[in-house]
């Protein structure tokens, strides 16, 4: 932080807007931002995804090899679980007053969403490589 | 705490059981539901990655009465959520903020929750 460095900002002018957590309205912000996100990319992912709910894995790798349901796949699930990481922590940060457990909590949701974001993202990208070289 | 002449939250248990506030605590638990929905999003497509024998369990157990009601809770947590999530966003806007558009669009969310979840239910089974 700047804060021992000279300024010409004011102390109201640094602390103005930033709130309690020093963060201003971002976590909010994104909050909304990933919800209006949403909107379309999950009814676009339910919608395709109802077609292959009985289906076998021949026909999960030809819907998946689709250019826009691999896009829009890799999409819903970077931008679901950032917004899933983002209530979580509001949720622990209301209910869990333990600092341990909260700081732990914290650190496993976002680790976790990470991790499954990543995991989601390559099988996605791998399954949809995969159906090509099947198919020729 | 020295200062007890601030304002505080509402004291739940001794606070009226009503609509906007069922909705609310609703709102929130429907979220965490939907985030653990994500580790079961990572298996399906962990299963896939593996083959065809790991999908088709993934699909044996997701067609057991307990898959098949984790599934179903799930379509009505994203229809509920979804719904809301539109009435949170009008409310950020500064509109429907009073008493009477909260109920009325209150209802609206709670009853087309559950008819949405039966048509895409009814969409995905058939």
């Amino acid at each position: 932080m700047a804060h021992d460095q000279p300024s010409l900002r004011t102390d109201m002018g640094r602390a103005r807007g930033l709130g309690s957590a020093r963060q201003g309205v971002h976590h909010w912000w994104m909050q909304r931002v990933s919800s209006i996100a949403l909107l379309p990319l999950s009814l676009f992912w339910l919608f395709s995804l109802h077609n292959i709910v009985d289906a076998n894995h021949a026909h999960f790798l030809h819907w998946i090899g689709h250019p826009a349901i691999a896009i829009a796949g890799i999409l819903f699930v970077i931008t679901s679980f950032y917004h899933a990481a983002l209530g979580i922590q509001v949720v622990v940060e209301d209910y869990v007053h333990h600092e341990g457990w909260k700081l732990g909590i914290l650190l496993l949701n976002q680790i976790g969403f990470i991790f499954m974001g990543v995991a989601c993202t390559a099988a996605i990208v791998w399954l949809s490589l995969a159906a090509h070289i099947i198919s020729g | 705490m020295a200062n007890t002449n601030r304002p505080l939250s509402p004291h739940l248990g001794v606070y009226r059981w009503q609509l906007t506030m069922a909705m609310s605590i609703l709102h929130r638990m429907t979220g965490v539901g939907l985030a653990f929905g994500a580790i079961v999003l990572t298996w399906w497509l962990m299963a896939a990655w593996m083959g065809p024998d790991s999908f088709r369990q993934f699909h044996e157990a997701s067609h057991s009465i307990v898959g098949q009601l984790m599934l179903f809770g799930w379509v009505w947590a994203f229809s509920y959520h979804f719904l809301n999530g539109i009435r949170h966003m009008v409310w950020d806007t500064g509109r429907w903020l009073d008493l009477k558009s909260a109920y009325a669009s209150g209802w609206v969310v709670v009853i087309s929750s559950f008819i949405c979840a039966g048509a895409i239910w009814c969409a995905a089974t058939n």
